[in-house]
Parts: C-alpha cells; structure tokens; sequence
C-alpha cells in the first residue's frame, strides 16, 4: 500500500481550517450545491468557493455538473487514506496501552 | 478491565503528537510501570514483541536505550535521555530512532489525577513536519505488517 505524500498533505492542510472541516462534515450527510453550504455560515459565498477550492485541489471532494446544478460530494477513499494514516500509529499506541492496562492489573493485586 | 479510549492529536502542518489516555489505577501505579525497567520491558516497543531493554535510567541526566526485533531479525533501536523527572507526575526525555539519527523528539508525559485513575498526556515535538510525518507512517507499516501477521496466522490456522 502506497501514500501519496503530496496528496497526504495536500489533505491535511485542507482539513487544517475549522471552515472546512464544517464543510467535510456537512458534506458526509450527502451532496450540496454552493448555495447549501453557505447557508449555515456567516462568510461570503466566495470565500465558501475558495474553500471548496482547497477541498477540490485536495481530493477531498469532487464536484459534478448536474444541469444548472454542481453538486459538491464527498471523495470517501481520500478521507479513509487520511484517517488510516493516524489510525495505524493509534493502532501502535493503543496496543501499548491495553499492555499498561494489563500490566496495572497485576500492580494493582500486589498493591491490595 | 475497561478499555480506555485514546485521543491522538496531530495537527496538519506542525510537528506535534499529542496523545491522552485515562487508566484506572493511581498516579503512582502507572508511574511505576512505565518506568521500571523490569515492567517496562513487558509494554515497550511498538509491535506485541517485547522490546530488549539495554538501560532505562529514569532520573534527571540518566539515559534509555531498548531494541526492538522484528521477526525477520531486524533491529529497530530507539535511545534518549531523562531530562525532568518528578516522581508519579511528570517526565521530559528525548527520543531518537537510531535509524534515523539526529531527528530527535522532545517528549512531555504528565500524569494527572482524575476522579476514576489516572490520565496520562504525552506531548511530543519533532524537529520537522516532515519527521512527525515519518514517524507516523512507520507506526503505520507497522499497523498493515500486524494485520498481513494476524491474516497468516489465520491462514495457519485454517489450514492445520
């Protein structure tokens, strides 16, 4: 399995933005035009379009064209390369940790 | 036995790790096993192979050093040196794979009493994004290298 370190980072800094990450989230609820997803937020609708920029370069979403409509929808496999990037190294440090856990028990029985 | 949950911070574009994890027990109890070296041999490391612990010198100016093995045989060494140590609350040490020297981590535990045990915080800095990015992924190799280990077990196992 291959990372693509440039698209790794290119998502992480996307996702470094409370904006977009706002955007991400609304997103996995199902497609939304421009319009939809500026709603909730007290910014222009050019600075959500420059975000959806960022997102778009990124891979995170991809956008159709649906008659007059462009949907903006989620790019899923991008997300889950994001997430397993961490979720690995949490993977590793959860093991040691269910290790202490065990470990304590034991502690534990000689403190009592 | 509960399982704790484990929040794992690394923010895009800083070389930061920050990671939480409650454990029921004392202050004391968790200090003791993560630095005795006798206990710590029993956890250290990053794969369900326990680590050769060289030294482990847990006081201010006392260094560590403990190899990992895969099971092909290479060695993965990790060494650093105790800089603050305050019994049952807090240690400051660096941390460097010898893979990849001069990289070294500042590393930050604290341990805090909470209502239910204890909550150890891990605050690590890496000398660039890039390096935390590293280390990451090496976590996660290791990640895809167990799950190719446990599928051929299970492969084993089927087949005996």
């Amino acid at each position: 399995m291959s990372i693509d370190n440039g698209q790794l980072d290119r998502g992480f800094a996307a996702l470094g933005d409370p904006v977009r990450r706002a955007l991400i989230a609304r997103l996995s609820r199902g497609e939304a035009t421009v319009n939809e997803l500026a709603e909730p937020f007290d910014i222009t609708k050019q600075a959500i379009s420059r975000h959806l920029q960022v997102l778009e370069t990124a891979g995170l979403i991809t956008r159709s064209r649906d008659g007059q409509r462009r949907p903006c929808r989620l790019n899923p496999a991008a997300l889950e390369a994001l997430t397993s990037w961490i979720d690995d190294y949490r993977l590793t440090a959860e093991r040691q940790f269910r290790r202490i856990d065990a470990i304590l028990e034991t502690v534990k029985e000689q403190d009592s | 036995m509960s399982t704790n949950p484990t929040t794992i911070t690394a923010p895009a574009g800083l070389p930061f790790i920050e990671v939480t994890r409650d454990f029921d027990a004392t202050p004391a109890q968790l200090f003791r096993v993560a630095t005795d070296p006798d206990l710590v041999t029993q956890w250290l490391g990053p794969r369900n192979l326990e680590a050769e612990v060289v030294e482990y010198d847990v006081r201010p100016g006392g260094r560590y050093r403990y190899i990992h093995r895969d099971a092909d045989g290479t060695e993965y060494a990790f060494r650093g040196v105790f800089h603050t140590v305050e019994q049952d609350a807090l240690v400051i040490q660096t941390f460097e794979w010898e893979g990849a020297p001069g990289e070294v981590c500042l590393e930050r535990a604290s341990y805090t009493k909470t209502d239910t045990g204890v909550r150890l915080h891990t605050q690590t800095v890496f000398p660039s994004v890039a390096s935390r990015d590293a280390a990451v992924e090496s976590g996660m190799e290791y990640g895809i290298r167990d799950s190719y280990d446990r599928l051929a077990e299970l492969i084993g196992k089927e087949q005996s």
